[in-house]
């Protein structure tokens, strides 16, 4: 029972990091139906960014919590402008070409970033420090969990609610919600479309942004490669919780950390990816619009 | 004229550039031995670059949006040429016919005249011409995004390698069994994906690709794990063994065949019936039911007519090199193969052909900047589909004209 | 603008054909072209950048020597990035400029695609990093050489110094599912199979560039394994050994030469402490060893990476072949190798039959307050 226990323990934490990531997936999709292959990347540029100035601030003898809010803080400002950026772009000029091209840009713009901090930095791994301290309460569990894991569950809960509450509760989100639905039909109603893009992907690069530092924290290294395989899984996440559904992002995530982490536990983790895929295969088979996912119009 | 506000902009665009990659470009660090290295020069050389390409990247935008707007006046005017040079010599047979015989003996006299290595590097680009062609199956005309296709490859590749380990068969033998193999997965892939669109596609198919390159590495009693299958025998010639240079000379004549095949039945393929029913299938599903044809069938044999090209380049490749191993079937190469098809063109035979010698022969001679190579990649994928979504040498697409109907050719 | 799409294309190929040609003419005849094939770009180019150093600083001091039987040494680089596809044309490309002799390839995988042509063209090959044991011991390669152990010597000494020395019974086998880091695994655990003091209580492979191993650490535990044996390289080596110990397990972790690194002491911090690790024997006091790194270093500024070493040892042992074999003849040079011992950065070296070094062997390390030391 109690290896039950771990193993469902370490799926939660798995998956929590899956959840984060998949948020911005799930909200760019939501919006403008693209899968932002680049969003793993911004979540690599969010960690790089944070030690980097981890790195000079130490440099200039800093103290810790402070060090740790300041690189929190350029981490999201520099992931956002990525975001932003990448939008304007590689997939803004493509709104109104097929699908599958803005999909190909999209896989460019992350082939791209991937190289460019390749090159601009090392292709070597990087040691990234803990920045979440122990916690005092937690010693006596912490073979059971730690601080760190702790902190990314409370984040991704956190950032779950304040998504919800933007998309749901504001008229930002009101003009979000109407833009997914028809773009130029809320373009005649006066929402300022681009505006509103523009917005979606600050929101989902600076949700990665902060998945970026606080993962990165908790494996301890980083290097250009890190976003790619998250940034799949994240999406399989995205996809089996119902894209474009912001509670189904995170279930997606779970869902996707349970079945790795069981499946390594109970069977090998030799073939933990390959569960995860075939599990989102039987999902989608069965279930084609994700769990919570609506069935849209495009279901045929 | 470059007007005030444009410089003005530009100087905009090339703050905002400085700023954004100030500390990737500009910083490196080594956090092991708590060094800061900073690197001003870079930053210069980012402002500069982003300021001129702001005019290029302008310039290009606004070439990019009357095209997009008004066709039919642009047609008229001379900005646009009726057809682009590749296009008006496939249609001139005046130029054609000289310009296929020259290409013929260029291709027939090749291993004669450059030197063993310039041969094994064509042999691969030839490969990677019939996996684009394959690809260009399901992704260019049937419209159906692929990411997981090095899989089909890998079931080639392996096939041949195992067949000729356990049982000793021979290349030629191997080489319909994995055609059959291949059409075999490209099936038992195409029935549980047939319900999805697009994106869901893309990311099953992402998945199958990695299943695949996952067994391969971990089942070691059936693949020999990721160590590989070492020794496999080239290609023999009515059962005489060759020295490495006449076998390289024949797998490239074996390999010009295959081209040849390949696209000789894809372009009879394209003008068949089938081939329409999965340009229909690309352009709009629920009409194309509407107009009868059978979804299933139809997306099914794309995915099975690609999937065996691709097992038979698989077959070829590990003849070529004598060893596979599961290293040479990643993500990546599928990613390449898709840029191939999208540089090259996606519909279009020529196009895909000339992607493929362009992506796979230029890193060859330019190794010096292997480095830059997956970089240039990624900005040529973007900078493609923004500027020119055909490809190098688009597609044309076939119109019907119908006497007397004059409003049909203008859709 | 459009038809600027078509013109550019064509002056690529044109361009492509034109450069084609190039690399036909100029061969001069009175030097001996030393190939040196291997990673020098992509995700492996940290493995294959050393080798490079090492043999150009071998050759210019040969060369200032008068070179090898009065004949310059030239040197013919060539990028493989690890890849077997891409490694076969680096052959081929190799013998087209007429090499006489190869240093190289870096990675197992690509070296055995390479050896095919290899050995059909009579080139000696010899790698400063290819582990793999086949590569030798099949006896399909008669052309090919290392100065470095084959996996299967350096498993031996992990089981044998996981059975004698820490005394353990149940031992977990953990592999990345790479070449090298499974080839290693499995050697491992058909080792202690083979032995009665011990089991494999869990034998897995973990996804390299996974986000955390929290499960697979989970199931260390619960087969109450005392001993890790891992294959494979040094970033999920640190990873799993963190998760361990915050999960405040005790087990003995032992490793193999790709994470005796220090990057993974400094990535792991104090958690690293008392991890065992497999390495090329000390030859931090042998004479010819410092003088090569200083070399390095003066004329690279750096210290050199992994396999420098090696790399600089089977550059020597090769020219000093040509020299007492007074051609590039492969049976001269074959035999010479065999017979004739070379000083080297790694001791006093010559090959045997096989084509193993004889001198080279493995020893174990320990994390000691932050560095790693021999376990005699």
């Amino acid at each position: 029972m109690d290896y039950f226990l771990e193993l469902f323990l370490g799926g939660l934490t798995r998956g929590s990091i899956y959840a984060l990531i998949a948020l911005g997936y799930t909200m760019v999709y939501g919006i403008i139906e693209l899968i932002n292959f680049a969003h793993g990347e911004i979540y690599m540029i969010g960690a790089f960014t944070a030690l980097i100035v981890i790195s000079v601030l130490t440099l200039m003898g800093m103290n810790t919590i402070a060090i740790l809010v300041i690189a929190g803080v350029v981490a999201v400002i520099y992931s956002s402008a990525y975001g932003y950026t990448v939008e304007k772009i590689a997939y803004k000029p493509l709104r109104n070409a097929p699908r599958l091209s803005a999909l190909i840009s999209a896989i460019g713009m992350s082939l791209f970033l991937q190289n460019y901090v390749r090159l601009a930095q090392t292709p070597n791994f990087l040691s990234f420090p803990n920045l979440i301290p122990d916690f005092e309460f937690i010693k006596p569990y912490a073979h059971i969990i730690g601080s760190t894991e702790i902190v990314i569950l409370i984040t991704t809960a956190v950032v779950m609610v304040l998504l919800t509450i933007l998309i749901k509760f504001t008229n930002t989100g009101k003009a979000m919600r109407a833009t997914s639905q028809d773009k130029t039909m809320a373009m005649l109603v006066g929402i300022n479309v681009n505006r509103i893009i523009s917005i979606t992907f600050v929101a989902g690069s600076a949700t990665a942004a902060i998945g970026g530092v606080l993962i990165a924290s908790h494996i301890g290294m980083i290097n250009f490669y890190i976003g790619f395989m998250v940034g799949i899984k994240a999406f399989v996440a995205a996809v089996l919780g119902g894209i474009g559904s912001i509670p189904g992002a995170v279930l997606g995530g779970f869902i996707l950390g349970w079945t790795e982490s069981f499946a390594t536990g109970y069977v090998s983790s030799d073939y933990e990816d390959v569960f995860a895929f075939l599990f989102l295969v039987l999902i989608l088979i069965f279930r084609p619009a994700g769990i919570l996912g609506r069935s849209g119009k495009h279901e045929i | 004229m470059i007007k005030l506000n444009e410089i003005k902009r530009a100087f905009l665009v090339s703050a905002w550039f400085i700023f954004l990659t100030f500390p990737i470009m500009v910083i490196r660090i080594n956090p092991v031995e708590h060094i800061v290295e900073w690197r001003w020069k870079n930053m210069a050389l980012v402002g500069i670059g982003s300021f001129f390409l702001s005019f290029v990247w302008n310039y290009l935008m606004k070439q990019k949006e009357p095209g997009f707007k008004k066709t039919e006046t642009a047609e008229k005017t001379d900005t646009i040429p009726p057809l682009p040079p590749a296009r008006r010599i496939q249609r001139e047979k005046r130029i054609y016919i000289p310009a296929l015989v020259a290409i013929g003996t260029l291709t027939i006299v090749f291993p004669f005249i450059f030197s063993m290595y310039q041969t094994n590097i064509m042999v691969s680009a030839l490969i990677y011409i019939m996996l684009g062609l394959g690809l260009n199956i399901v992704v260019g005309l049937a419209g159906l995004l692929d990411l997981g296709y090095v899989a089909f490859y890998a079931v080639g590749a392996y096939a041949y390698a195992l067949l000729n380990y356990h049982f000793g068969i021979s290349f030629w033998m191997a080489l319909p069994i994995g055609g059959v193999l291949g059409a075999v997965f490209g099936i038992l892939l195409g029935f549980p994906v047939l319900r999805l669109r697009g994106d869901y596609l893309a990311i099953v198919t992402l998945g199958f690709g990695e299943i695949i390159h996952i067994i391969l590495q971990n089942w070691n009693e059936f693949s020999f794990g990721p160590s590989g299958i070492a020794n496999i025998p080239r290609p023999s010639l009515f059962g005489i063994d060759l020295s490495v240079h006449s076998s390289t000379i024949y797998i490239y004549y074996i390999m010009i065949g295959l081209c040849i095949v390949t696209i000789f039945v894809v372009n009879r393929l394209q003008n068949s019936r089938i081939g329409r029913a999965w340009v229909a299938l690309r352009e709009d599903e629920l009409a194309c039911q509407a107009m009868g044809i059978d979804k299933a069938k139809t997306k099914l044999t794309a995915f099975a007519l690609g999937a065996t090209l691709a097992s038979m380049a698989g077959v070829v490749f590990a003849a070529k090199t004598t060893f596979v191993n599961p290293a040479s079937f990643t993500i990546w190469e599928s990613i390449i193969i898709l840029c191939i098809v999208v540089m090259g063109g996606m519909g279009s035979i020529i196009g895909v052909i000339a992607g493929a010698l362009v992506l796979i022969l230029t890193p060859e001679y330019l190794r010096a900047f292997s480095e830059y190579r997956m970089l240039a990649f990624g900005t040529m994928l973007v900078v493609m589909m923004i500027f020119r979504p055909g490809g190098f040498i688009p597609d044309v697409r076939r119109i019907y004209k119908f006497e007397g109907v004059k409003s049909m050719d203008k859709s | 603008m459009k038809s600027c799409f078509g013109k550019v294309f064509f002056t690529a190929i044109v361009m492509a054909f034109a450069v084609s040609i190039m690399p036909c003419t100029g061969s001069a005849a009175d030097t001996i072209k030393l190939g040196i094939a291997g990673a020098h770009s992509g995700d492996l180019a940290s493995y294959g950048i050393p080798s490079v150093n090492a043999a150009k600083l071998v050759v210019k001091d040969i060369n200032a020597k008068g070179g090898i039987l009065g004949s310059e040494v030239v040197l013919l680089v060539e990028d493989d990035v690890c890849k077997p596809e891409v490694a076969t044309n680096t052959a081929t490309k190799l013998l087209s400029n007429g090499v006489d002799i190869v240093m190289g390839h870096i990675c197992s995988g690509a070296t055995r695609a390479a050896l095919g042509i290899y050995k059909s063209e009579n080139i000696i090959c010899m790698s400063p990093s290819a582990t793999n044991p086949p590569l030798t011991q099949s006896g399909e390669y008669p052309n090919f050489y290392r100065t470095i152990a084959s996996d299967d010597a350096q498993a031996r000494l992990e089981v044998d110094f996981a059975l004698d020395v820490l005394k353990a019974g149940k031992i977990a086998v953990l592999h990345d599912k790479g070449d090298y880091g499974k080839g290693l695994a499995e050697f491992a655990k058909s080792f202690i199979e083979k032995d009665p003091r011990a089991e494999v209580v869990l034998y897995e492979g973990v996804t390299p560039g996974a986000v955390d191993y929290s499960a697979v650490v989970q199931k260390i535990k619960h087969s109450k394994a005392d001993t890790v044996i891992f294959g494979g390289y040094h970033p999920e080596a640190s990873k799993i050994v963190m998760q361990m110990r915050k999960k405040r397990m005790k087990t003995c972790f032992i490793s193999d030469d790709g994470v005796k690194d220090d990057t993974f002491i400094k990535v792991a911090g104090k958690y690293a402490e008392g991890v065992y690790a497999t390495g090329p024997k000390d030859t931090s006091s042998n004479p010819l060893a410092i003088a090569a790194t200083e070399a390095h270093k003066k004329t690279y500024g750096t210290d050199p990476g992994a396999f420098f070493l090696n790399a600089y040892a089977a550059t020597q042992a090769l020219l000093n072949a040509i020299e007492k074999a007074g051609s590039t003849d492969y049976n001269a040079v074959s035999k010479a190798l065999k017979t004739e011992y070379v000083e080297t950065p790694l001791g006093k070296i010559k090959f045997d039959n096989k084509g193993d070094a004889i001198g080279i062997g493995f020893s174990i390390y320990q994390v000691q307050s932050g560095r790693y030391v021999e376990v005699k």
